[in-house]
């Protein structure tokens, strides 16, 4: 495939890298030929705080397969954890 | 053979890091400038290079992401694709560079070729059409010579077969059937092109093979499509870099 379309997308929170923990403002996330996975192509997520800084990334290469269950499982567990801590919230509150 | 990593000038006399690889002895030895694809300066390129080289050729691989940085090739490669990578016209210079580069070492025979794979055969293809002394190019499935309009920008403003007519380069082609990109329609496409303007050029097509098919860690390998299409190539190299 290889070609320069990139979603990018601004996220908020943390990740941990090569040097440990860093701030994450972006995500870049793409389906191309992968570096590393042994695959023709793979969905691939790069979490960084500054999009020019070299080497401070949180990086994934997955199967097309796998990527559409990672979104899945995001959804679900976004959906139970926020339903779950909501009452959580509304019980303390009571 | 003598591998090792070093410095050239590109466009505008930026330090452009490489992978040379080149035969021992006196030579003199034909040249070849080996372009990676997107994910950018990586193993496989390396090997590459140095099957050039075990060949018989003085073989570079220029960094074309040197401007984002000279470390981890997939960090590197990283940035560079979120940034939109390197403008066609930077790497046409970088290529001008490396073909100099090549041309004054003392075992050089003066002939230059190109090759490139997936978007570096789009590359090859490019520089093919705009520096004029090269002797030879290779396009390993380059996707995007045929680039609608909204695939075009500021960094890429030229689909490559728009230039056919400037291609001043014997150019070989290499693809597979069942590729997605190009399609085998693009490849009859950029085929009609090249033989409406008279252009010296040998595209071979395989069946039961894809996108990719000389990467030997992926599942797009094709042992017999690639080992033939390798033929193809140093037959090539063998009729315009040899002294």
């Amino acid at each position: 495939m290889c070609t320069w379309i990139v979603e990018r997308t601004p996220v908020s929170g943390s990740g941990k890298g090569p040097n440990g923990w860093f701030k994450v403002s972006q995500a870049n996330v793409y389906y191309d030929h992968p570096y590393h996975a042994p695959l023709d192509h793979a969905l691939i997520i790069d979490f960084v705080e500054t999009p020019d800084e070299v080497g401070n990334r949180v990086a994934v290469e997955l199967s097309e397969e796998s990527a559409r269950r990672l979104v899945t499982s995001i959804l679900a567990a976004l959906e139970s954890g926020v339903d779950g801590h909501a009452v959580h919230v509304e019980a303390a509150a009571g | 053979m003598l591998a090792e990593e070093v410095y050239y000038r590109g466009h505008e006399g930026e330090a452009i890091q490489a992978y040379l690889a080149r035969p021992l002895g006196e030579g003199p030895f034909g040249t070849v400038i080996v372009i990676h694809h997107m994910p950018g300066w990586d193993a496989g390129i390396m090997e590459i290079t140095r099957k050039i080289a075990h060949h018989g050729y003085i073989a570079i691989s220029p960094n074309l992401y040197t401007r984002y940085g000279t470390g981890d090739p997939d960090e590197v490669a990283a940035v560079a694709r979120a940034g939109g990578g390197t403008p066609d016209a930077t790497f046409v210079g970088d290529m001008a560079g490396a073909a100099e580069h090549l041309r004054l070492l003392p075992t050089c025979n003066g002939k230059v070729g190109i090759i490139g794979f997936c978007s570096g055969g789009r590359h090859a293809v490019l520089a093919a059409s705009r520096l004029n002394d090269l002797d030879a190019a290779v396009d390993c499935w380059g996707g995007r010579v045929i680039a609608a309009p909204e695939q075009l920008d500021e960094s890429h403003p030229v689909a490559p077969i728009d230039l056919t007519p400037q291609l001043a380069v014997p150019l070989l082609g290499i693809f597979g059937n069942d590729d997605r990109s190009p399609t085998p329609e693009q490849v009859d496409q950029h085929e009609a092109e090249l033989k409406q303007h008279g252009k010296t050029y040998e595209f071979h097509r395989y069946d039961g093979a894809g996108h990719g098919f000389f990467s030997v860690n992926r599942p797009a390998y094709r042992p017999e499509q690639a080992t033939a299409a390798w033929g193809e190539i140093f037959k090539w190299f063998e009729r315009y870099l040899s002294a």
